[in-house]
């Protein structure tokens, strides 16, 4: 697979809490709009559109149906990926290689404000007879993983604790992050208790927001614009959805994915090759725990690493310099969107006052959240492969 | 422009039917299983797995095709599902061969599961949602009575009668009997049709296919993968996929025009002319009688009001010119939403490599179509496949 895809234009809302003054289409109609007028397309110019969302989070069965029209894609090839947004760049790049269309776009959504019982929600999607009556609280089996994690890796509360400081102080200066704040370690280690060992500012709060790509194959993005950003590699695995046999000390996944992107891109040593990273944070230790699986850093240093200043926007390797998860707010299926609007603003140099010196290669990574193990992982470059 | 070479190479299927004892992951596996006994392959030989599932709320599951994934064989492995509503299952086949013709797999295991038992007692429930919350669920509609607002329609601009379109029940659910796998096979006359309980007038309950469990699976392969497993590969030649508008009420529903728009990209990618003469066999969607023909003149192997006359005259007959829907449809064989979508292809990989038994189409076909719908009378998928 020698053929090279860029995205050649993206648009954004803000992300908020709460978006009472627009419906779930209107904020697909806001960020389309802005990602034609980026790109310079028009609908009618481009061949193929990938929506992305999962049925009931916008409060709809079927969510496909309301993908169209306001992407400008009535009567034009447009199907929905039930996965992350990554996943859905993914299958928007293999429109472009395979020759279906010179220009697909890509789109991601969250109106989880719609969605008043998030939590019966997630423990929905897991086993009716084995799980299901004991879950009191999806977020249980965020806090096992964790404290297996910690147990495995040596990792310790406080470090986790630290991610949720820096990337809430990080958000304070991102425009679109809307739950920037100056922490103390304090006060994450002295929050309501949720799950042991997760308290209450371990987990990242919902927000609203929707992002959408627009992609081209090489001859259409040169003409098209000055500074594509290509993608060089991706991936995503699923590991396996019972709780019964998957991985509990490490993101297995997320190591599978990043395997299959790092091998598309020809990324031998990721840890020397990548200048910075935009990584699910949902909860406080899955930065630390993705960082690992993704061989960023050794396993079983992140915490460590995290501790020295490693990991700050001023650090050897900066991690959600946007605020992540965590001050960004969780999206759901939108999370890989959010990270790889904030990878491709990084690499234009129009990250504003969040802007890091000399970036030229960027990963995001998204995990689909609790209950599941599905990653997904995109190298982006301002040079191709 | 010339695409990567995909072929069909192995296919499974389990039985459709009510109340089925197996999970919907279990249901996933015998077809996956299936499949890829039929072409002697194992799961270290996948790239990659498709699913296609239609609304979570079927199988009880928020983010179902997480919970299917496992019993797809997607453990450990990069698993994407694809979703337009009940187009689906044809989708899961585009899916597949999009994943393929990519170059970035060679193999791809695609799987169509739903399990509609799960929603009781009936799975209307899980549509209510579906709606446009300000201009449509407060007037409760139900599918039933938004399929019946567009047979009527179709009825009155082509002159059609009820005593004609009855007809694709009769047909459909004789071909069934002869499908292993049906759930709703039957000798049936337009009598019975006509006297069944109405449902939402014009649709009486034999015009309406059943709700189902079940589960399709089918091996997709670059070609030279496909060389190498069976002497049979059936190519995908040409995919075409569209959605029309969600604002259903704004459109004339007479005619498909998302099933034309997408059955014209897949005709382009397949070099095909004249459908009507270069297809030799056709699957068109049928989840409730009307469709059937509603689908064949949106994919342009009928006339516009020429749909019921080739039906009369038993073109669309097993043994007719143009054998329409031989494995039983939907209507016979059942209708787990996405599954009954990729049955449709299975059909055709199966009767263009002869092996369709007793409902096998005389005349060796070579080319042959299938097609499926959805979301809100708005999703067209088109498939073509040659040997």
């Amino acid at each position: 697979m020698d053929k090279k895809v860029a995205v050649v234009g993206v648009g954004a809302t803000a992300f908020r809490a709460s978006t009472p003054d627009v419906s779930y289409r209107e904020l697909t109609y806001e960020a389309a709009t802005k990602a034609y007028l980026d790109a310079g397309v028009e609908p009618k110019e481009i061949g193929a559109f990938v929506a992305t969302s999962e049925d009931f989070v916008e409060g709809y069965s079927i969510s496909d149906e309301y993908s169209p029209d306001q992407l400008g894609a009535v009567l034009k090839p447009i199907h929905t990926v039930p996965g992350d947004f990554i996943q859905g760049l993914g299958n928007a790049m293999m429109l472009v290689t395979s020759g279906f269309a010179d220009i697909v776009v890509v789109q991601g959504l969250s109106k989880a404000s719609n969605m008043l019982t998030k939590s019966d929600l997630l423990t929905f999607a897991t086993d009716p007879f084995n799980w299901r009556p004991l879950l009191e609280s999806p977020h249980a089996i965020a806090g096992m993983e964790m404290a297996r994690f910690m147990h495995e890796t040596g990792t310790t509360r406080e470090q986790c604790a630290r991610v949720v400081v820096k990337n809430r102080l990080n958000a304070l200066s991102n425009p679109r992050a809307a739950l920037g704040a100056a922490l103390e370690l304090d006060d994450v280690l002295h929050s309501a208790p949720v799950a042991y060992p997760l308290s209450e500012l371990d987990i990242a709060q919902h927000a609203d927001g929707a992002v959408v790509c627009v992609l081209a194959n090489e001859d259409k993005a040169r003409s098209l614009c000055k500074q594509p950003i290509w993608i060089r590699g991706i991936g995503w695995s699923t590991e396996t959805n019972a709780l019964d046999n998957r991985s509990w000390g490490e993101a297995a996944y997320m190591r599978r994915a990043a395997d299959t992107a790092y091998r598309m891109a020809g990324i031998l040593s990721p840890a020397a090759e990548v200048d910075f990273a935009e990584i699910s944070d949902e909860y406080s230790y899955k930065e630390l725990s993705h960082l690992e699986a993704l061989s960023l850093c050794p396993r079983g240093s992140a915490g460590k690493l995290t501790e020295t200043g490693w990991s700050q926007p001023t650090g050897e390797f900066p991690v959600n310099v946007s605020g992540g998860c965590l001050g960004s707010g969780h999206m759901f299926e939108l999370d890989g969107g959010q990270k790889v609007l904030e990878c491709l603003l990084q690499l234009r140099g129009q990250a504003g006052s969040n802007q890091l010196a000399d970036v030229h290669t960027g990963l995001a990574a998204a995990w689909r959240g609790v209950p599941t193990t599905t990653g997904a992982v995109v190298v982006l470059s301002d040079q191709p492969r | 422009m010339g695409y990567r070479r995909v072929a069909v190479v192995g296919a499974g299927i389990t039985k459709f039917t009510r109340f089925a004892k197996e999970t919907n992951g279990e249901l996933s596996y015998e077809a996956a299983r299936m499949a890829l006994d039929s072409c002697e392959m194992n799961l270290s030989q996948i790239d990659c797995v498709s699913i296609g599932t239609a609304p979570d709320a079927f199988d009880g599951f928020h983010l179902n095709g997480e919970t299917l994934a496992e019993g797809s064989g997607g453990f450990n492995k990069p698993v994407m599902r694809n979703y337009v509503g009940g187009g689906t299952g044809v989708m899961s086949a585009i899916h597949g061969w999009q994943h393929v013709a990519s170059g970035m797999f060679d193999t791809c295991l695609v799987i169509a599961e739903e399990k509609m038992s799960s929603a009781f007692p009936h799975p209307a429930g899980a549509f209510l949602t579906i709606f446009d919350h300000t201009t449509e669920q407060p007037v409760m509609p139900t599918l039933l009575w938004i399929f019946a607002i567009e047979m009527q329609r179709f009825m009155h601009a082509h002159g059609y009668t009820k005593e004609d379109i009855a007809k694709v029940a009769v047909k459909n659910k004789r071909n069934a009997l002869d499908h292993p796998c049906a759930q709703l096979g039957a000798e049936i006359t337009v009598d019975d049709v006509l006297n069944s309980e109405i449902m939402a007038h014009p649709v009486n309950r034999l015009d309406v296919s059943p709700t189902s469990d079940g589960a399709v699976a089918l091996v997709f392969a670059a070609e030279h993968v496909a060389r190498r497993v069976t002497e049979k590969p059936v190519w995908m030649d040409g995919v075409g996929w569209a959605l029309d508008t969600a604002y259903w009420c704004t459109r004339d529903l007479y005619y498909p025009d998302y099933v034309e728009v997408a059955a014209k990209k897949a005709y382009e990618m397949a070099g095909i002319k004249e459908p009507a003469k270069e297809i030799h066999i056709a699957e068109p969607y049928d989840p409730f009688t009307y469709k059937e023909l509603h689908h064949l003149e949106g994919l342009q192997l009928a006339p516009r009001g020429g749909s019921v006359q080739m039906l009369l005259d038993g073109v669309t007959q097993r043994d007719g010119n143009l054998p329409v829907c031989p494995s039983g449809g939907l209507l016979g064989v059942g209708n787990p939403i996405a599954a009954a979508g990729l049955m449709k292809v299975a059909e055709i990989f199966w009767q263009l490599r002869g092996e369709a038994g007793k409902r096998q189409v005389p005349g060796n076909p070579t080319c042959g179509l299938a097609q499926a719908w959805g979301d809100l009378m708005q999703v067209g998928t088109v498939v073509v496949m040659r040997t």
